[in-house]
């Protein structure tokens, strides 16, 4: 059985010191060995940001697509082998600007993989332009007089779109992000963690210490209830969204993929690609 | 006795015109004549004119007529509007509701069936149709009762009675228009045809077949005119071997999702038009970079920007060749007739494994909605090509460290490395958009880069060799005083024009170019040397293919251009090159 090592590849980050991302690397890689998952069970797929190299640096099947398209591509990895575990990633500008409407649609559609975000609530990899994550009043270089913009409640907006799993973290709690990714890899649906990842360059505002300050775990929220989706929303909004742990699941739904007439049990790609010369015939005689 | 004939039925969008053109057609087509239908349809769902227009034949045709013998019309607008295009002697069959009316000119014989009132009282007047096609049928000369098969197919489900109620209607338009044409119609009986067994379908239901034949398991795509017959197609055929379609929500998911998919090992396919394309180029160049098969159907409609969408153009031409930044392998093939768009489709699946790279099906609406009779499709032929894909390899135990070698650099090779699936035990690499060394990971050393890049951009140099019949060339003569050249849906219309050029004496050539990209130059060069003149036929405003062929071969062609987003007639092609002789 693989051990978190062997989901290391000893490539060297080119993430600062002290960027939150180099936790959720570790988390990734403590979550997939405590499933018993093999490193080439793993398909990685990322976006573009400094978030998003995190392709190169696990051990595992990796593939960085473009700015805001990483759940598309991911999803039709999982579409094409269902027997491997995809986990996508990328910052907060590639799943809640260029690519909100493909973390919506991947919401409602519901294929069984994990989609953790990396929110710095900054875009890092350009040199710090506000995000949608992004405070009003935040200062970036696009906003020097401060952002006039609302921030977007990325978890509540996953709520109402119909998620199955939603979960929160703080990269600097290892051990909760660790077991939520788990949760998420185990939960049969789509998955979603968002994980404040300072970006100690850029964001002067959400540093460690004002995350230590400003963040409430839930399970020290008196009678929460993760299953309740009217309790969760509630309490997301009474904490401004700043909450960690599981925020909802529904384990009830069926996935997607679990619902399509017809979709193999086994992996599609691995299905015979020619055709019998009676199935052509039938197919071509309907045109007759 | 005449062997063929062209008819056309119209009136507003929403009331039947199809399914009176389906049903006419597909009992024709039993009976083995061999059709080609080109509906003209308005972007509105109810309401504005809609016409079908079929042509009839006891030999093969791939393209609409210049004229019409027979126009059925269920208002008067049909009649405005169409009636310049019937011939001399032809006949209007129109429904009696509306008192219909046809120019003094002496050219036309108006006859008028009361389709609607029939049609309600037999029960419903949405069988006027029908009504229609029983006295279509009785001035070619054809029994009402071949459509029984037909009619059954159609409305079985729905009960014996309506079975019979439709049939009825059927006969009764028949008998009503010999009631009042007595004798004096035979101009337009059908000589017999022979009787066999033929498919008879659009362009884009031989896209989806090939798909499936070719061994594609999934699509992704966003609905749009006039691809969404491909997707439809799949919707209803992938579920058989266990595959599916994902309507996305866009066409960026639709590409990237087929990236992904391709990425992981099964054949996917997206499809749409223009709009999409433009979507689509920033996953282009993600499936060129990192080397991952992407087949993109384009069925052109009229542009830019939502343009026509209802109507025939060839103007995305230059989108598909340079539509993504950088510098990328890419093949695109044109197929120009309902059996090539077949077997196009599943050379498109083996040229993106072979080449991995992405592949471009490119269509025009009026190869991927005209209904065309097709030979019988050779299935012994299909191959299932996967080039340097190695599902089974054996591969020594890999440290985490040691990536497999997927993008793997040979000075002398042609540039295709080993492809290996997620999943692969001790074959795990890397794959990114970034430039990357050969275990996928980025890299910027100026060294690595251009071999990368020179890899990449070799690989499609053999296209034009394997690729079979890159250029169609019908060169019957040593030296012709003109070469006519099309690309896509032209190339019957271009057929017939020559042929009625050719039986004046003129020497005429006919190339169609099939593979778009990389350009056939070698073969087109032999066509170039063997006449005097060369013409490019194109339905685009800007000469796109006549410059691509400048680019490549230095040969400035006239131009025979049309863009008010229909299809070439043979006659206007045919007046157009006369003057160029
Ligand atoms: C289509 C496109 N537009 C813009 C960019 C430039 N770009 C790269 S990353 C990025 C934003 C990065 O922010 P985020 O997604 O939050 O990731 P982070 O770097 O913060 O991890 C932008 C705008 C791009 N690569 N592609
Ligand atoms: S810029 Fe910010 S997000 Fe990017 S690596 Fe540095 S600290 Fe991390
Ligand atoms: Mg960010």
């Amino acid at each position: 059985m693989a051990t978190v090592k062997d989901f290391r590849n000893k490539v060297k980050p080119n993430w600062c010191p002290g960027c939150g991302d180099f936790s959720i690397q570790a988390a990734i890689q403590r979550a997939a060995a405590n499933v018993g998952l093999e490193p080439h069970d793993l398909a990685l797929i990322t976006g573009i940001g400094c978030s998003g190299r995190i392709s190169g640096y696990i051990n595992a099947y990796g593939f960085h697509g473009v700015h805001g398209r990483v759940l598309p591509l991911a999803q039709g990895v999982k579409m094409a082998n269902r027997d491997l575990t995809v986990i996508a990633s990328g910052g907060d500008g590639d799943g809640f600007a260029i690519g909100m409407g493909h973390t919506i649609h991947s919401i409602r559609r519901n294929i069984n993989m994990t989609y953790i975000i990396m929110d710095n609530q900054i875009y890092g990899l350009t040199k710090g332009q506000t995000s949608p994550r992004s405070e009003a009043g935040f200062k970036t270089k696009s906003t020097p007089d401060g952002s006039i913009e609302a921030s977007l409640n990325a978890m509540e907006t996953a709520l109402t779109a119909g998620a199955t799993f939603v979960a929160q973290s703080f990269s600097s709690d290892l051990k909760e992000l660790t077991s939520l990714i788990e949760q998420g890899i185990n939960h049969d649906g789509f998955s979603i963690i968002n994980v404040f990842s300072p970006c100690v360059t850029f964001n002067k505002v959400n540093t460690y210490d004002w995350f230590k300050e400003n963040l409430t775990k839930l399970e020290t929220v008196e009678d929460y209830d993760y299953t309740d989706r009217k309790k969760a929303m509630q309490t997301l909004m009474e904490h401004n969204g700043l909450v960690t742990g599981l925020i909802y699941q529904d384990d009830s739904k069926p996935s997607y993929q679990d619902q399509i007439p017809g979709y193999k049990s086994t992996p599609l790609s691995e299905s015979e690609l020619k055709l019998e010369k009676e199935t052509f015939e039938r197919l071509a005689n309907e045109f007759m | 006795m005449i062997d063929q004939l062209s008819w056309k039925v119209g009136g507003q969008q929403g009331e039947g015109i199809e399914s009176t053109g389906e049903i006419f057609s597909t009992a024709l087509n039993r009976l083995g004549y061999y059709l080609y239908g080109y509906r003209h349809f308005s972007s509105r769902i109810k309401g504005g004119h809609t016409n079908n227009k079929i042509r009839v034949s006891t030999k093969p045709i791939n393209a609409v007529s210049d004229d019409l013998d027979i126009l059925v019309a269920f208002d008067q607008e049909t009649i405005d509007v169409n009636y310049h295009e019937l011939r001399s002697g032809g006949v209007v069959i129109a429904d009696a509701k509306f008192n219909p009316s046809i120019p003094e000119d002496g050219k036309a014989t108006l006859y008028e069936v009361p389709f609607t009132e029939t049609a309600k009282e037999l029960g419903t007047p949405l069988m006027k149709n029908m009504v229609a096609v029983g006295a279509s049928s009785a001035i070619l000369g054809i029994p009402a009762d071949y459509y029984q098969e037909v009619v059954e197919e159609i409305f079985s489900k729905k009960g014996q009675s309506v079975v019979d109620k439709n049939m009825q209607a059927l006969q009764t338009g028949a008998e009503q228009f010999r009631e009042q044409a007595g004798d004096n119609v035979d101009a337009f009986l059908l000589e017999e045809a022979d009787g066999k067994k033929r498919m008879f379908m659009i362009g884009n239901d031989a896209i989806g077949l090939g798909a499936v034949t070719a061994g594609s398991r999934f699509m992704a795509a966003y609905p749009i005119t006039p691809a969404s017959e491909i997707m439809e197609y799949l919707i209803k055929t992938f579920p058989d071997f266990g595959g599916t379609v994902i309507q996305t929500e866009d066409e960026i998911a639709a590409a990237n999702m087929a990236i992904g998919s391709n990425y992981a090992g099964v054949r996917a396919l997206t499809a749409s038009a223009g709009p999409g394309l433009s979507l689509m180029t920033e996953a282009i160049g993600l499936s060129g970079m990192t080397e991952t098969p992407l087949v993109i159907v384009d069925t052109q409609r009229g542009g830019p920007s939502t343009g026509l969408p209802t109507k025939q153009e060839q103007s995305d031409m230059m989108a598909m060749l340079y539509g993504t930044h950088g510098e990328i392998p890419k093949i695109v093939i044109a197929p120009s007739t309902v059996q090539e768009a077949f077997y196009d489709t599943i050379t498109a699946f083996n040229m993106a494994e072979e080449y991995q790279c992405p592949v471009i099906l490119m269509s025009d609406l009026a190869l991927s909605l005209g209904k065309q009779t097709v030979e019988p499709l050779n299935f012994d032929n299909v191959q299932i090509r996967r080039g340097k894909l190695d599902q089974a390899p054996d591969l020594p135990v890999q440290a985490p460290e040691e990536y497999f070698n997927r993008y793997e650099y040979e000075a002398e090779g042609d540039g295709i490395s080993t492809r290996l699936l997620p999943g692969t035990e001790n074959g795990i690499y890397h794959v990114t958009g970034v430039e990357h060394d050969e275990t996928g990971k980025p890299s910027e050393k100026p060294e690595n880069r251009q071999q990368q890049m020179d890899k990449r951009l070799k690989k499609t140099q053999t296209v034009p060799y394997r690729f079979d019949e890159p250029v169609y060339r019908d060169e019957p003569y040593e030296k012709a005083d003109l070469l006519v050249v099309g690309i896509n849906s032209t190339r019957g219309t271009i057929q017939e024009a020559v042929s009625r050029l050719r039986e004046e004496g003129h020497a005429i050539h006919h190339a169609h170019i099939r593979l778009l990209h990389p350009f056939p130059v070698e073969e087109l060069e032999q066509a170039l040397e063997r006449t005097e003149k060369v013409v490019v036929v194109e339905n685009n405003a800007t000469a796109q293919l006549a410059n691509i062929i400048r680019l490549n071969t230095g040969v400035n062609a006239e131009n025979i251009l049309k863009y008010d987003g229909n299809p070439f007639l043979p006659g206007e092609i045919y007046r157009e090159c006369k003057e160029l002789l």
